[in-house]
């Protein structure tokens, strides 16, 4: 069916890889010019970041057009610059970066959505003071983003990607006066550090086992033959080899930052952010970060895997993201914060991509993190849109009828949500979400996954058609007067909108052009795939899914309008379910009760400890060092002093006496003088005598 | 020719006089006078000395004696002019009241 052509790698740098380091720079260079600009230079600050992103998406383009213009001569671009930072002796640290499909298809990514997305901050931000400060903000985490894109050495990849959880937490607290704000931006920092203590280790092991931190080296570096076989020879502990072991170390830290379960409970949360940030960090950027680094290491999870099997790594990351994708859906149901449903929506996708990962290989996994990139981002901007012109509303329970008010946004909110709810042929999220669940089908060790993936899309289509009646239908509910938003806020919309439909054709089953690219193998147009028995099979079952979701769905809650008071149509059928789905199933309380109460008891032992123990040495130390001190003080006033001011005395005593020779009358010395020649005389008399 | 205990005496008295008159008297130029004579006492123990010594033709007696005149003029001449200077500043010459290098 398909033609194989032989790909030549190449591997000497080219002129725009030389030059790659310029994308997150230039970013990073306008947060720090802005960071210098004074509070009222809101125009400047936002000019400076929007014209700095769009200079790394020419770049980021140009860079594409040059590996895919490699591709379609056949040649595997793979290119690398890597360099020296720290040489200690025989060791050296070295840094470096790379073009090749995987990065340069996120890099055009990255930019262009996070261009929309600055373009529509200048207006959704139009209003706040600090205006300046946030563009600062998202200049510096657009930079670090692209910063772990092109990073070729894994301490790299870390230190851009510690910059994004610091400029998230920066960006989640940018209303930091709201406690809510604060408190989410601390926990968002704190969750995903876990993770990252867990990365850390696994970046030490690979470091340590291989000698090198770079991925690709020309046959030397970790993420090559070489280096793999070696990681596969040695053995960890419970019968995993380091591959596997530092494969799972790896996942952990992919797993806090794309809010796999359990460490998704910080990106709920991170919706007290500003919706921009919502939209950049939730959607296109940080939360991709993670699968982005699982399929940057898919060599290394990958590796040991025999024909058609799997890996233990590659396991645990199907399993984890296939129960990530249905725990979240199923929360997703009984919220009622628009963006909150939005967030839960998003850690299930991230579910879905981690499974498709797993099962399906680098290409499904990244499609559906391309296509979810745009519609994800087009809906939570949408949101804003419609948080916006309600006037600060985010309950759905308040809003309704809103197409009447905001047809355009009503418009675009739709074609995102169809295109999450995966609804067949004309949207992009049908195309990835499909070859998920054809992965799924065909892996080889349980159809568990495929189920849940599955029940995962019916809850999909579910809570997103719940939340559009909910929002755009029925009758309005609230007391704002709402308005549509401005063009700066809209046009992006639009363009996403377009995306999200047209994506798709990137990936369909019949022109794989985007598994080809990333896999660096020939495509072909071939309309026949769309007659596979197995594939008219899918379709059906994805047309199934998404009739079942939104059908009962809209039986339930279309135009309805309910009462803001009045309780859910479900929490009026299954309330205890209900109840523990509002409540996010206890994930917040069952880490109260677990980890939180445990450090606060740590805490307090750590307190008592200081206070009582190392606090009860200290007065030691120091009540001895001042009865020393008190001895001194005592041998200095009685024994020093006492000796140097006798003698003191004793020479102004002698000083006086010698003084009051000194009487000033000529007749005195002169009486003294006489008295003299008289005692020399007679000395003189008795001597000559005797 | 008169013994040479003879001329002795007359210089003790001379030097006691003058001795007697500096430790007395309160004038500065009085003392100065005082200190003269006690000068001058000497010079005669010179000269008396010389001459009863076993060479008198050599004139070393004498050479001490007018060394010692010369002397005793110069520092006549630095006394007087102290206590000029000393009447014009203080205007006295009363030498209980010059006391002012009293330690």
């Amino acid at each position: 069916m398909q033609e194989t052509i032989s790909f030549t790698p190449q591997i000497a740098p080219s002129a725009i890889t030389g030059i790659l380091w310029l994308i997150p720079a230039v970013p990073m260079l306008a947060a720090g010019v802005i960071a210098l600009l004074k509070q009222p230079k809101r125009k400047t600050a936002s000019t400076l970041a929007i014209g700095s992103l769009g200079f790394s998406l020419v770049l980021a383009l140009i860079a594409f057009a040059h590996v895919l213009s490699g591709w379609m001569n056949g040649q595997a671009v793979r290119e690398t610059v890597n360099f020296t930072w720290i040489q200690v002796g025989f060791s050296h640290v070295d840094l470096g970066w790379v073009l090749d499909p995987l990065s340069a298809i996120m890099l055009v990514m990255v930019t262009f959505v996070g261009l929309l997305i600055f373009i529509y901050s200048t207006g959704y931000m139009a209003h706040d003071e600090n205006y300046t400060r946030f563009f600062c903000f998202l200049s510096l985490f657009a930079g670090a983003m692209l910063g772990v894109v092109i990073a070729n050495s894994i301490l790299l990849l870390f230190m851009c990607w510690e910059l994004v959880g610091l400029t998230s937490y920066l960006l989640i607290g940018f209303w930091y006066f709201k406690p809510s704000a604060a408190a989410a931006a601390k926990k968002a920092f704190l969750t995903t550090r876990i993770g990252d203590v867990f990365f850390l280790l696994g970046i030490v092991w690979l470091f340590g086992q291989t000698g090198t931190l770079l991925f690709y080296n020309g046959g030397s570096g970790s993420m090559e033959l070489s280096a793999l076989t070696g990681l596969l020879q040695q053995h960890a502990a419970f019968g995993l080899t380091a591959a596997t072991a530092i494969g799972l170390l790896i996942f952990a830290g992919a797993a806090g930052k794309s809010g796999q379960f359990p460490l998704h409970v910080w990106l709920p949360d991170a919706m007290e952010g500003p919706t921009p940030v919502s939209a950049l960090i939730h959607a296109a950027t940080m939360v991709a970060a993670g699968v982005y680094l699982i399929a940057r290491v898919y060599p290394l999870m990958q590796a040991g895997a025999l024909a058609g099997g799997t890996t233990t790594s590659l396991t645990v990351v199907t399993w984890v993201g296939a129960f990530t994708a249905v725990f979240a859906a199923l929360i997703a149901v009984a919220q009622n914060d628009i963006k909150r449903i939005l967030a839960y929506s998003t850690v299930s996708q991230l579910g879905y991509m981690m499974a498709g990962l797993g099962m399906g290989g680098v290409a499904v996994g990244m499609f559906h993190l391309i296509t979810h990139a745009f519609f994800k981002a087009l809906l939570f901007m949408g949101a804003g849109s419609v948080i916006h012109g309600c006037h600060e509303e985010q309950d759905i329970r308040h809003m309704g009828g809103l197409k009447k008010y905001m047809p355009l946004t009503f418009a675009t909110y739709g074609i995102g949500m169809l295109a999450l709810c995966g609804v067949p042929i004309f949207f992009s999220g049908f195309w990835s979400k499909d070859g998920i669940l054809e992965a799924g089908k065909h892996w080889s060790v349980s159809s568990a996954p495929y189920y849940m993936l599955v029940f995962g899309a019916v809850l999909t289509a579910f809570y997103m058609t719940r939340q559009v009646s909910y929002v755009f239908f029925g009758a309005y509910r609230g007391h704002a007067h709402p308005h549509e938003s401005p063009k700066s806020m809209t046009t992006p919309l639009a363009i996403l909108a377009f995306f999200a439909i047209a994506l798709g054709a990137i990936g369909t089953p019949a022109w794989p052009w985007f598994s080809a690219f990333l896999g660096n193998r020939a495509s072909a147009l071939d309309l026949h795939a769309f007659a596979e028995p197995a594939w008219l099979m899918l379709l059906l079952t994805s047309c199934a899914i998404v009739a079942v979701g939104i059908g009962i769905s809209w039986w339930l809650y279309g135009s309805k309008s309910p009462a803001a008071t009045e309780p859910d149509v479900l929490e009026r059928a299954v309330p205890p379910i209900w109840a523990a789905l509002r409540d996010r199933l206890y994930m917040d309380e069952l880490y109260g009760v677990t980890v939180i109460a445990f450090y606060s008891w740590w805490a307090r032992v750590a307190d008592w400890l200081d206070r009582r123990v190392f606090g009860g040495i200290v007065s030691l130390v120091a009540w001895l060092f001042a009865l020393w001190a008190k001895l001194n003080r005592f041998l200095d006033t009685n024994v020093v002093d006492g000796t140097f001011d006798k003698s003191c005395e004793e020479i102004s005593t002698g000083g006086g006496l010698l003084s009051s020779l000194q009487s000033g009358r000529a007749q005195t010395y002169l009486r003294i003088l006489a008295l003299a020649v008289v005692a020399l005389a007679a000395i003189l008399i008795w001597s000559s005598r005797a | 020719m008169t013994p040479l205990t003879g001329y002795l005496l007359v210089a003790a008295l001379l030097f006691a006089i003058g001795l007697a008159g500096a430790l007395t008297r309160r004038n500065a130029i009085l003392v100065l006078i005082g200190i003269e004579l006690m000068l001058n006492a000497a010079n005669l123990n010179l000269i008396a000395f010389w001459r009863y010594s076993p060479h008198p033709e050599a004139l070393t007696g004498m050479m001490f004696a007018i060394f010692s005149i010369a002397v005793a003029a110069a520092e006549a001449a630095v006394g007087l002019g102290l206590v000029i200077s000393i009447h014009r500043h203080a205007h006295t010459t009363d030498l209980d009241q010059m006391n002012r290098m009293k330690g």
